[in-house]
């Protein structure tokens, strides 16, 4: 065990690894995500995960809902009153007004974007395992290790992103392992390698974290003045994410938490606290018995 | 990923890739984004209203009982060795068979809880400082076997030397086991239990101090109880000042005390802590009944805070306004910069 917080940036190293290959993730780039779901399908696909409920949700095109035991990416649809950038979606025509209300319906932007754990560079749920179930990979990715898991839970919501879940009827908690298999074979992970506009790239952190800075200033050249990074920088309260995102609005649009931090940060003064706590108990009980003797109740 | 066609002329109809800009392909509106509202908005945004975080897939009865059971355990020890050192043999042994009975209980509970039971002893092959839940189970393997033996010693009166430094141990870890859990939760995103870590030990501090009271005015005669009725009183005036000042530093989130579950029980748990409390001053001396009686209250009130917190939490977790207020800093409950 290392740094509980802060910027840290041989992950890998830290846990232990030596001679360790670079930090690969994923940037997300939700700007031309399509919203075609290859990436959820490829992951259910190559890591046998299983079906995780047919419902209709009328959330947009999202019927998964939200990263669980069962969905590794997630692929979230917002339909928004709002203009992209400085596009005008094209429906007016000259003279003829075709669409009679299209002037006031023109501002429609459709965000997509496709969720998936974090691998954080100080992961809570790693932090709280009991079992040493979750580990370091040599890539600094965050893996379950199903044959250790006792599915004890603490994982779930000790996780700022609400990723990592259980498994109900088998009792261990599953997410994504960033393909472990596949990155230690050398080949990218099954969802990058299935999504068709390059949304999800996957790579060494440091070439991903360069890319995506170019990418947002392209993006603020173009007028899209709400393109931002999210969970790219090593001094947020995760110490940064291993697989961050661009995004075109809010995190809380997305689901996603606008200001994440791992508690274990905290932990520190929150055994101090409980250590105080404890002392006190003892200190009240002895005073409970220098008062009980006065009055009354000795034998 | 580009869907550019090749045809005999060359490459036709090429996109952009990855460089894409959004909405490119329709026309530019010139003078920039025309929808920037400069009224702050009052609500924050969702997705959908569902929830950031996930919550706890623990079971209310098995984690809320196992945090009252295991406060009940650790103070009643405490209680046990104060009684055995001023001789009162009744309320010591009371003590000594409550704390091995709800130590036993608990552990049971948590056990139960786990999706995989049968490797509950992955716990015990590491060690984990930041893993609230690892040093836990050190904590109890510390603590249980030497409230077992006190237990054991003091029923059948083998042993007494050996007794005696079990119920020393055990009150000197005891009170590790009443708190730590407090800990455990709040080393979670759960806002209503993180944002709290500062009082929830003392909160179950109080609370365990009010249920080890209880339990010695239900099980030792009134002669006896004189330190358990002190200690009861103790209990619950810290507990009642401790939630009062835990909700302040929740801010926002403190809501999910004042409405559905979280509610009822943390009302059902003032009415019958206090009660049992003031009872057990009023009477508890001269009535064994209404002792017992003050202590039975005292004790489901003990058992009703956890729940009260469990659900608290439950709530604060399930509806995302209180993640994202808390780390935009209008939860109350520390966002961002509160490094210790
Ligand atoms: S996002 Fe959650 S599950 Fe993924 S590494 Fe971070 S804490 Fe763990
Ligand atoms: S549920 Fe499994 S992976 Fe999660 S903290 Fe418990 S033992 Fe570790």
């Amino acid at each position: 065990m290392g740094r509980i917080t802060g910027e840290l940036h041989d992950v890998a190293g830290d846990a232990g690894h030596r001679d360790h290959p670079p930090r690969m993730g994923f940037f997300t780039d939700t700007s031309v995500c399509i919203g075609c779901k290859a990436c959820e399908v490829a992951c259910k696909e190559w890591n046998m995960v299983p079906e995780d409920g047919l419902t209709f949700t009328g959330m947009s095109y999202d019927n998964t809902q939200g990263l669980g035991a069962d969905t590794w990416r997630h692929v979230a649809f917002i339909e928004q009153r709002r203009p992209i950038g400085e596009q005008d979606p094209g429906l007016e025509y000259d003279g003829v007004d075709v669409l009679g209300l299209a002037g006031e319906r023109a501002d429609l932007r459709w965000l997509m974007a496709s969720d998936v754990c974090k691998h954080c560079t100080h992961a809570a749920c790693l932090d709280v395992c009991p079992t040493g179930s979750l580990f370091r990979t040599e890539f600094g990715t965050v893996v379950v290790q199903e044959d250790i898991c006792n599915g004890c839970g603490y994982c779930v919501p000790a996780c700022p992103y609400g990723v990592i879940d259980q498994r109900e009827e088998d009792g261990r908690v599953w997410k994504c392992t960033l393909c472990y298999d596949r990155i230690s074979d050398g080949q990218e992970p099954a969802c990058a390698k299935a999504c068709p506009t390059d949304s999800i790239q996957y790579g060494p952190l440091d070439e991903l974290r360069e890319r995506a800075a170019e990418r947002v200033e392209q993006l603020h050249d173009a007028g899209v003045a709400d393109a931002r990074l999210y969970g790219h920088d090593p001094d947020d309260g995760v110490g940064g994410d291993g697989a961050f995102f661009l995004l075109l609005d809010e995190p809380e649009t997305y689901g996603l938490p606008p200001d994440p931090f791992v508690t274990t940060r905290d932990l520190p003064s929150m055994w101090r606290h409980g250590a105080v706590a404890a002392l006190t108990l003892v200190g009240g009980i002895a005073a409970a018995f220098a008062v009980g003797d006065r009055i009354g109740g000795r034998r | 990923m580009s869907e550019a066609q090749v045809t005999r002329a060359g490459e036709r109809n090429q996109r952009p890739g990855r460089e894409a800009s959004p909405g490119e392909q329709g026309g530019r509106r010139r003078g920039g984004t025309r929808e920037r509202s400069m009224v702050p908005r009052a609500e924050f945004g969702s997705y959908y209203g569902r929830p950031i975080i996930k919550e706890p897939t623990w079971s209310a009865r098995d984690i809320a009982g196992y945090l009252f059971l295991g406060g009940l355990a650790g103070a009643s020890s405490v209680m046990a060795a104060g009684a055995q050192l001023t001789g009162r043999p009744a309320l010591a042994r009371a003590g000594k068979v409550g704390g091995l009975t709800a130590i036993g209980l608990s552990t049971g509970l948590l056990i139960h809880d786990l999706g995989r039971p049968e490797r509950f002893y992955n716990m015990l092959r590491v060690f984990k400082p930041t893993s609230p839940m690892s040093m836990g189970s050190w904590i109890l393997a510390m603590y249980g076997p030497a409230a077992g033996l006190a237990a054991v010693t003091d029923v059948t009166g083998w042993f007494p030397r050996t007794g005696r430094a079990a119920t020393g141990w055990a009150a000197l870890t005891g009170p590790a086991v009443a708190s730590y859990t407090a800990v455990l939760i709040s080393d979670t995103a759960v806002p209503a239990w993180h944002g709290a870590y500062r009082e929830l030990p003392f909160l179950f501090a109080g609370s365990a101090t009010a249920a080890a009271g209880g339990l010695g005015l239900l099980a030792a005669p009134t002669g006896q109880t004189g330190p358990a009725r002190a200690a009861a009183v103790l209990g619950a005036a810290t507990e009642l000042t401790v939630n009062a000042k835990m909700r302040r530093a929740l801010g926002r989130t403190a809501e999910v005390y004042r409405s559905g579950r979280p509610a009822r029980l943390s009302r059902v748990a003032q009415v019958l802590t206090v009660g049992g409390a003031v009872t057990a001053a009023l009477a508890g001396r001269r009535h064994r009944a209404v002792a017992a009686a003050s202590g039975l209250a005292l004790l489901a009130g003990s058992a009703c805070t956890r729940f009260a917190v469990f659900e608290a939490g439950r709530a604060s977790a399930a509806d995302p306004v209180y993640t994202v207020a808390a780390q935009r800093g209008a939860g109350g409950g520390r966002p961002g910069s509160d490094v210790p």
